[in-house]
């Protein structure tokens, strides 16, 4: 056998409730020696299931009910084993997995034990299965180590993949480690027998564009340096793009298309595939030019929803004026540490400030979609919180938030009781997760009747026909509002949650994260449903991503934030033709595009320095001392900087 | 890194893979097509997935069947038992177990019992009862028996089983007065498995309450709430249980001794309870439905009602079973020990306090048997409630 592992007519069906679910169904492809094959597919495309049935790591309520799962170590004269027949927990499989094929799983946060040094679980895996054959310790393959040849060994690896002080990470925590070191030591841990195939599940997928950058790159040196197979499996085209020489496009089980990585991108042939590549948004779309979801949404908007809205704009509107004003708004944290009751009691303890906000001010235009994008604990859910009122923000520092009700002026921070109440039917939320924020117990009926309650408006009737109304408004049956929320995928429920948020009509929604719990096609139909909804309600939106591809979509302004500060705003065209900060260029380069001929420059990345403001180049750089400035670099084109060379603005 | 070289890598150039295209008719609508089953799956709401759930356990259907047959039975106590609580035969004093035969010298006679002759142990002095194999006594079915005053209100004469007309009819055997065992378990049953309801009624009303506002409030209030918890918890039960039912006053009726009872259980078992709603309360107060409400413009009472309690309610209710069994073991071991309930009021720990002689049991065995219906209660308790902790969240 030439290849290093060849699946073939696998099926793998699962026992279930209502009998038996076929998860993957008559499955081939192979990998070659030291190459990389991508297994690309949706949520429920049984991607997953087929790493596990190379890892014999398959639940106990599935059985591999036909076809073989081939594998050759070239490294080990054993012949080929069927992983597909041996014994799932038996002596053979063990010393396949973990020494010959290895596994990175896509939550960084959750694969390493909390209770171990990192060090220790790098090293269990050698413990386990000994030295490697022909490895640089020598003597016979699975010969047992000593302690300090097992050191060695994962101080070697650690360095490999990148931490700084490899002896001193030794001996920490993993919670003492970043998302991106905690992957790091996760591929460390994987590699550290040098196994002949690594299996990274979705290995970036729970990790911020910048750092997803570093860890292809670190992943594409160590296949090099060590020669071994990867086999990448991810929902992520752009990813797929980067790292594959071939790919395996699954669907709901089955494979579709598979072959070279150009083929695949240059010549799709499968309706479904050629659909999925329509439906990923791109830096390069045309002006107008729409995304194509697989399953296309036909909604309607039914008299109600087009009735005049709810307020009536006074003498003194002003359409152009922006919706809402925020002025150096600023949030910190304390986080208080009292270990005695007497300290929780009395307010003792020590205290420790965190500025997740720190002096942010922008505008957003009536009727515009300005985007908010940075990575993780920038502070733009935070930011967000606060605008809705659901965190209040620090009082005296002059932060102030201004509502333009159709020419009324609401100052959004001192509202209280009725008048917050009120001012809730103007700004709405739509929530990230399509699942946490739908209660379970109650009927699509119930939810989405839920605000009209609350306010009461209308009577039974209005409200049964508003719902209905609302349900058809996002493409979804009305026959279906006596549903409970677990019958629905989670594109349907997203939508629910937008139709939700719509109910009391508001003029401005802050969509938090929106499209990122779902997958490439759905993520399209929603992007696509919010544009609409946008057109046919005049709505202005507050869209906050951290996906600059979803963003460059969806906005007309895009504005970027770093460590709870806004660092540039621009005009959408203008900020990817045109970027002034380092660390927007730094997201810019880091977003794996879908296509094989724009590879991301990996060199070019700023060593996980790119979200530190201290080592920004000057006239960026932030260390606390130089006063920095808001400034209008170009017309529109905002960006924080040290000298003035533009007017200032607020 | 001492060893670079690539030990599994091919130098030969790549093969490209070929390009394979499924040609089987492909539809993007395929997923959205419902079969009857799941119809009906999506149409259920909360009570009816967990009652789905809960079907398929099933030693707990059969625990939760066997419990409600139990509590069915203390509401018809007298007309099962064939005699009063209170009734004494004096001449059948620690009379042993009367077994129910069907054949008589081989010929079919229906239910019947032996008559009970009873002799002196010339050595010993001790009762010895044997069955007078020759006289069979049949046994009568609804029948008209003693005269019984059901639940204190009405008249009535009517039993299920009576025992044969100038015969005794003791399944059980009977006590150092000469009360039928059987008859006893079956009232004391009224008591046993009412206090670990009473009492868990007003433990999880505690619960609720201080739960709720530690988690609610949290702060300062969460932090109290949070010491009593754990005061009471380090507290050794047994003790703190016999001190604080040697308090109650001995002038009281023993009405007033069994709820006095249920009290103090009731205050020493809610911490448990307590903080299972506290955590749930704090975890669910995260949820983003919660948040979504709440910028809706719900109050606080709402966001309450509608959206947290239904969230916890199934939890609390699997967790309140499961410390019902507590509840009626401490019961019993305080009667047992002489300082719950008193006589006249009768629970199984009161009957199991009669088998607190050694020499007694030792003789008379029958007296251990109220232990029977104890375990088996626990035990039903036990399934019942790990059923129902594995559906209360439907969702999981």
């Amino acid at each position: 056998m030439k290849d290093l592992l060849r699946v073939e007519d696998l099926t793998v069906e699962f026992g279930v409730h209502e009998g038996v679910l076929r998860a993957v169904d008559k499955v081939s492809f192979s990998i070659p020696p030291g190459g990389t094959v991508a297994l690309v597919g949706e949520s429920g495309s049984g991607k997953s299931v087929c790493s596990q049935a190379i890892m014999g790591l398959l639940p106990r309520t599935a059985t591999i009910s036909s076809g073989s799962i081939l594998f050759q170590d070239p490294r080990v004269d054993e012949g080929v084993v069927d992983i597909a027949r041996i014994d799932r927990s038996g002596p053979a499989m063990r010393r396949i997995r973990g020494g010959q094929i290895s596994i990175i799983f896509q939550e960084p946060m959750t694969s390493l034990s909390a209770l171990h040094t990192v060090g220790d679980q790098i090293g269990e895996a050698v413990e386990l299965h000994g030295a490697r054959p022909g490895g640089p310790l020598g003597g016979q393959a699975g010969r047992k180590l000593s302690r300090a040849e097992i050191d060695a060994l994962t101080v070697d690896m650690l360095r490999m993949v990148g931490f700084p002080d490899p002896k001193r990470a030794l001996r920490t925590y993993p919670f003492e480690l970043s998302g991106g070191l905690r992957q790091r030591a996760m591929i460390a841990m994987a590699l550290v027998c040098r196994p002949a195939l690594l299996i990274a599940d979705e290995p970036t997928t729970a990790l911020d564009v910048t750092i997803q950058a570093q860890i292809l790159r670190l992943m594409k040196d160590l296949q090099s340096e060590l020669g071994m197979a990867l086999l990448m499996i991810t929902h992520d085209l752009g990813v797929v793009a980067n790292v594959a020489d071939d790919v395996v496009v699954m669907y709901r089980g089955k494979v579709v298309e598979s072959g070279d990585l150009h083929d695949i991108f240059r010549d799709p042939q499968h309706p479904y595939l050629k659909a999925l590549l329509h439906a990923v948004p791109r830096f390069d779309m045309k002006p107008g030019e729409r995304l194509q979801p697989i399953r296309e949404i036909k909604g309607t908007t039914g008299h109600l929803l087009k009735e005049k809205p709810v307020s009536a704009p006074t003498e003194t509107f002003n359409p152009d004026a922006p919706v809402l004003k925020v002025r150096h708004v600023t949030k910190t944290f304390r986080i208080r540490k009292a270990d005695t009751l007497m300290e929780q009691l009395m307010g003792g303890g020590t205290t420790r400030a965190i500025r997740a906000v720190n002096d942010v001010s922008f505008d957003v235009m009536r009727g515009e979609c300005l985007g908010l994008v940075g990575e993780s604990g920038c502070g733009k859910t935070t930011l967000s919180k606060m605008l809705m009122r659901g965190i209040s923000a620090d009082a005296g520092q002059g932060g102030r938030v201004v509502f333009d009700d159709w020419g009324r002026k609401i100052d959004v921070m001192s509202l209280e009781g009725a008048d917050l109440n009120r001012f809730r039917t103007k700004l709405q939320f739509i929530f990230q997760d399509p699942f946490g924020s739908l209660n379970p117990r109650m009927t699509v009926y119930d939810i989405l009747v839920e605000p009209l309650v609350i306010h009461g408006i209308g009577d039974d009737a209005y409200r049964r026909e508003m719902v209905a109304e609302l349900m058809e408004m996002v493409g979804l049956d009305r026959r279906h509002l006596s549903r409970y929320p677990h019958s629905f995928s989670g594109g349907q429920r997203q939508r629910i949650g937008i139709a939700r948020a719509l109910a009391l009509r508001p003029d401005m929604v802050i969509c938090d994260e929106p499209v990122s719990a779902l997958d490439v096609s759905i993520q399209a139909q929603i992007l696509n449903l919010l544009k609409d909804l946008q057109k046919q309600l005049g709505l202005t939106y507050l869209f906050i991503s951290h996906n600059l591809a979803v963003v460059d979509y969806i906005a007309d302004r895009i504005a970027v934030m770093c460590a709870g500060r806004l660092v540039e705003l621009a005009p959408a065209g203008e900020l990817f033709r045109n970027p002034m900060h380092p660390y927007t260029k730094a997201l810019l380069s880091a977003v794996p595009m879908p296509d094989p001929d724009a590879r991301l420059d990996l060199g070019a990345l700023m060593e996980g320095k790119a979200s530190d403001p201290s080592v920004w180049p000057e006239p960026f750089r932030d260390d606390g001392k130089t006063p920095l400035f808001w400034t209008e670099a170009e017309p529109g084109h905002y960006v924080r900087v040290s000298r003035p060379n533009g007017r200032e603005v607020v | 890194m001492t060893d670079t070289t690539p030990t599994g890598a091919t130098p030969e150039p790549r093969r490209r893979a070929p390009h394979f295209v499924s040609q089987e008719p492909w539809d993007p609508y395929v997923a959205d097509k419902l079969t009857a089953e799941q119809e009906r799956y999506y149409m259920a709401g909360q009570w009816k997935l967990m009652w789905w759930r809960f079907r398929r356990h099933k030693p707990a259907v059969v625990s939760l069947a066997f419990l409600l047959l139990m509590y069915f039975s203390t509401l018809i106590s007298e007309f099962i038992a064939p005699y009063d609580l209170h009734t004494r035969h004096t001449r059948y004093i620690f009379a042993a177990p009367q077994s129910v035969h069907l054949f008589h010298e081989g010929s079919f006679l229906g239910p019947f019992v032996y008559g009970l002759k009873m002799e002196r142990d010339p050595a010993t002095l001790q009762r010895v009862y044997s069955p007078d194999k020759t006289k069979p006594q049949q046994l009568r079915f609804f029948c008209l028996g003693e005269s019984y005053e059901f639940w204190g209100l009405i008249e009535g004469s009517f039993h299920f089983v009576c025992p044969p007309k100038d015969g005794t009819f003791f399944l059980l055997g009977t006590d150092r007065l000469g009360r039928d065992m059987f008859s006893r378990i079956v009232y004391a049953a009224r008591i046993s498995l009412t206090i670990g309801i009473i009492g868990i009624a007003l433990s999880f009303a505690l619960a609720l309450i201080l739960g709720g506002l530690a988690g609610y409030y949290g702060g300062w209030i969460d932090s109290v709430v949070q010491r009593i918890t754990e005061i009471i918890k380090s507290f050794p039960h047994l003790p703190l249980w016999l001190a604080l039912s040697a308090a109650l006053p001995v002038t009281w009726s023993p009405l007033l001794v069994y709820f006095g009872i249920t009290i103090i259980l009731a205050l020493l078992d809610w911490p448990g309870l307590g903080r299972a709603v506290r955590s749930k309360l704090l975890s669910l107060r995260e949820e983003d439905y919660a948040a979504a409400a709440q910028m809706m413009g719900a109050k606080p009472a709402r966001i309450i009602g509608r959206h947290l309690l239904p969230g916890f309610m199934s939890h609390l209710i699997a967790s309140a079973t499961l410390s019902i069994p507590s509840m009626i073991l401490a019961e019993t071991a305080l009667s047992f020990l002489g300082l719950g309930l008193r006589p006249p009021i009768t629970s199984w720990g009161v009957l199991l306090n009669e088998a607190t002689d050694i020499n007694v049991v030792a003789v008379n065995w029958w007296l251990m048997l109220p232990v029977v219906p104890v375990i088996l209660v626990i035990l039903a308790y036990q399934f019942m409630g790990d059923g129902m902790r594995d559906a209360a969240d439907p969702y999981a």
